[in-house]
């Protein structure tokens, strides 16, 4: 079914997916019957200890469960709503609305290269077709465009499994991608953290 | 040098560790505050002027005096989801010098009576937040958290949050539903966060660079703080500059200085050769202005006047070798993007405002297209429950406005270049 107003894709992924109205709706599972991993429900339950209203543990937690099984499937989301006692029709529309939960299947290197407007002044979008290309047909990996990451001063960049790098040329891409497959610290002479401040006054 | 405050051995090896900081005179502010009553700390945070920093401006001080009296929990949040498009300051602050955001939160807390506090940093900031983790155990370790601090009757927890990625949890209600665990839609205001904010308390939203600065006015004094910067702007403000400039990176300048000093002075203006197409003051929510702006005072009331604003301080320069019309859709498109959706106009315009942009891009608008553009962006405005929809409206409309002659010249050369029709007689010329 297509409903052609909204072919541009909306940010939440799955919306549009047909829902079974013969089947009930997802009940929070049993723990007597759930098996959730010790080190998953530790961490779940430390989160949920933090907060004055436990569903403030939310996001961490799918974080957790993202953590380990690479992506919110649905037996993530479910180990997450035994453990915090809600339903998995409500983490999943959590894990829908944030673009770092990943609802698919996705490559366990992820690599945010940021498109927004100061990254493509300055190259991002060549810097993110030459990523796609280099790590083409790899499953292993996550590339996608990514909304500003807050390092408009190391344009274009890239978030490498969270590590900031930057200022990028084209061809670093193959050595992210080499980089990364051999298990090696990414571009460590262009990592955000080991850069000076821009502002002469503050170099005392 | 010594005007600089936030930025001040902000490359000292180590600054981030509890010990380098108190060495450099940390965590003495906290002291002194905490032998103070709270109301001569909230009256220091409003003689000194402070305007919040993350993009809105409001006073700090009155703010924090907006919270109800009274022994119910009440809570301090700090706003570190810094997602809007060209700013990065509250990431340089946090990374390096975390202490002094803990120890202005602490402070801050401690004037508006807030026991409880929470760090919402965007879940992108994945080092900023190990970094921050860490200053916060070093503080608790150092009994500057917790129960009865340094022996006063303040007590206060805090607690790191990562989001998830998401700009609208930036917006200050949004930004308390996704603390709340769940999806970030704004809620309607009143109720103001003041009254009925985090689990239906009275909690205090302020930014990182705000919250950081708090130290330095206890330090100073607020009358002392006050006589930096202008009037009606007062202070040190750290300023992203980014896009075509020679040396992009945080700044840290007195409010009032002509923008053309920080453009060029500081940033190195663009690569030689090119000339300064446009510029946003404020991030890209802020509607553009050209280079006859640079010399206008870079502070809150200027770039009001000259119908922009100051926002959270990010300067992104655009120069000539650029096509105003692919800035106006990669704009359109983040917000399209980044929309929750609560709203109609906000969903709807950005959807359309996207289309026909596209359709601009590909010659296929006619120049009533950039009318129908514009009157968009006039129905998006101040019609929904937050400014996301505002944010793209106001740069789009500006830029549509601005550099009209250039848009249609786009459209009669790509329709010129691609055989759609004959040329539309008088325009673009």
């Amino acid at each position: 079914m297509s409903v052609a107003r909204y072919d541009h894709g909306s940010r939440i992924p799955g919306w549009d997916d047909a829902v079974d109205l013969s089947k009930d709706p997802a009940e929070v599972p049993d723990p007597a019957t759930m098996p959730v991993p010790a080190e998953l429900r530790a961490a779940i339950e430390a989160a949920m200890a933090k907060y004055p209203d436990f569903r403030s543990a939310a996001i961490p937690a799918l974080h957790a469960a993202q953590d380990l099984h690479g992506w919110c499937s649905p037996e993530a989301i479910e180990q997450v709503a035994c453990v915090m006692r809600l339903t998995p029709a409500y983490l999943t529309a959590v894990a829908t609305f944030y673009d770092m939960f990943a609802t698919q299947p996705v490559g366990r290197h992820a690599v945010y290269v940021c498109t927004n407007i100061s990254c493509s002044l300055r190259g991002a979008d060549a810097l993110h077709s030459a990523m796609q290309e280099a790590a083409a047909d790899d499953p292993d990996f996550n590339v996608r465009a990514f909304e500003c990451l807050g390092a408009c001063d190391i344009a274009p960049m890239a978030s490498v499994n969270g590590v900031y790098v930057g200022p990028l040329e084209v061809s670093d891409a193959e050595t992210i991608v080499a980089q990364l497959r051999a298990g090696e610290d990414v571009l460590p002479e262009k990592q955000l953290l080991r850069r000076a401040c821009a502002d002469p006054g503050a170099r005392s | 040098m010594s005007d600089k405050l936030l930025f001040k051995d902000i490359d000292e090896p180590g600054l981030a560790t509890i010990d380098v900081y108190k060495r450099r005179g940390g965590y003495q502010s906290l002291e002194r505050a905490l032998k103070c009553s709270r109301e001569e700390v909230l009256q220091n945070l409003m003689d000194s002027g402070l305007r919040g920093r993350g993009g809105a401006g409001f006073a700090m001080g009155r703010k924090a005096s907006f919270l109800p009296r009274g022994t119910m929990d009440k809570y301090l949040v700090c706003n570190a989801d810094e997602s809007e498009p060209g700013t990065f300051k509250d990431r340089e602050l946090m990374q390096k010098s975390p202490h002094m955001l803990v120890e202005g939160m602490i402070i801050a807390a401690y004037a508006a009576d807030a026991n409880r506090s929470f760090i919402y940093i965007r879940g992108e900031y994945q080092q900023q937040a190990e970094i921050l983790e860490r200053a916060i155990q070093e503080a608790r370790d150092a009994g500057y958290l917790g129960e009865r601090i340094l022996g006063s009757d303040h007590s206060l927890s805090l607690v790191l949050h990562r989001g998830a990625g998401a700009y609208i949890c930036g917006e200050e209600t949004g930004l308390l539903d996704s603390l709340e665990g769940k999806r970030g839609n704004p809620r309607l205001k009143p109720p103001f966060p003041a009254n009925q904010g985090l689990y239906q308390g009275p909690t205090l939203i302020n930014n990182v660079e705000t919250l950081a600065t708090v130290p330095h006015i206890i330090r100073m004094g607020g009358g002392e703080y006050a006589k930096l910067g202008t009037e009606t702007s007062t202070g040190t403000k750290l300023v992203s500059v980014s896009g075509n400039v020679q040396r992009p990176g945080n700044y840290e300048i007195e409010l009032g200085i002509p923008s053309r000093e920080i453009v060029y002075g500081l940033a190195g203006g663009p690569e030689r050769g090119r000339e300064i197409k446009l510029w946003f003051p404020g991030g890209s929510s802020s509607p553009v202005l050209t280079p006859a702006e640079l010399d206008l005072p870079y502070d809150f009331d200027s770039m009001a006047k000259a119908g922009s604003m100051l926002g959270s301080g990010a300067i992104i320069v655009v120069d000539d070798s650029v096509s105003v019309v692919d800035v106006a859709l990669k704009l359109a498109k983040f917000y399209r993007h980044e929309s929750c959706g609560k709203c109609t106009p906000c969903r709807e315009g950005t959807n359309w405002t996207v289309k026909m942009l596209q359709r601009v891009e590909s010659g296929e608008a006619t120049p009533m297209d950039l009318d129908i553009i514009a009157s968009v962006q006039q129905q998006i405005m101040g019609n929904c429950l937050c400014v996301l929809g505002d944010a793209m409206a106001m740069p789009v409309a500006s830029m549509v406005s601005k550099f009209r002659g250039e848009f249609e010249a786009h459209i009669e050369a790509r329709r010129a270049a691609t055989g759609l029709g004959a040329p539309l007689a008088g325009v673009g010329v």
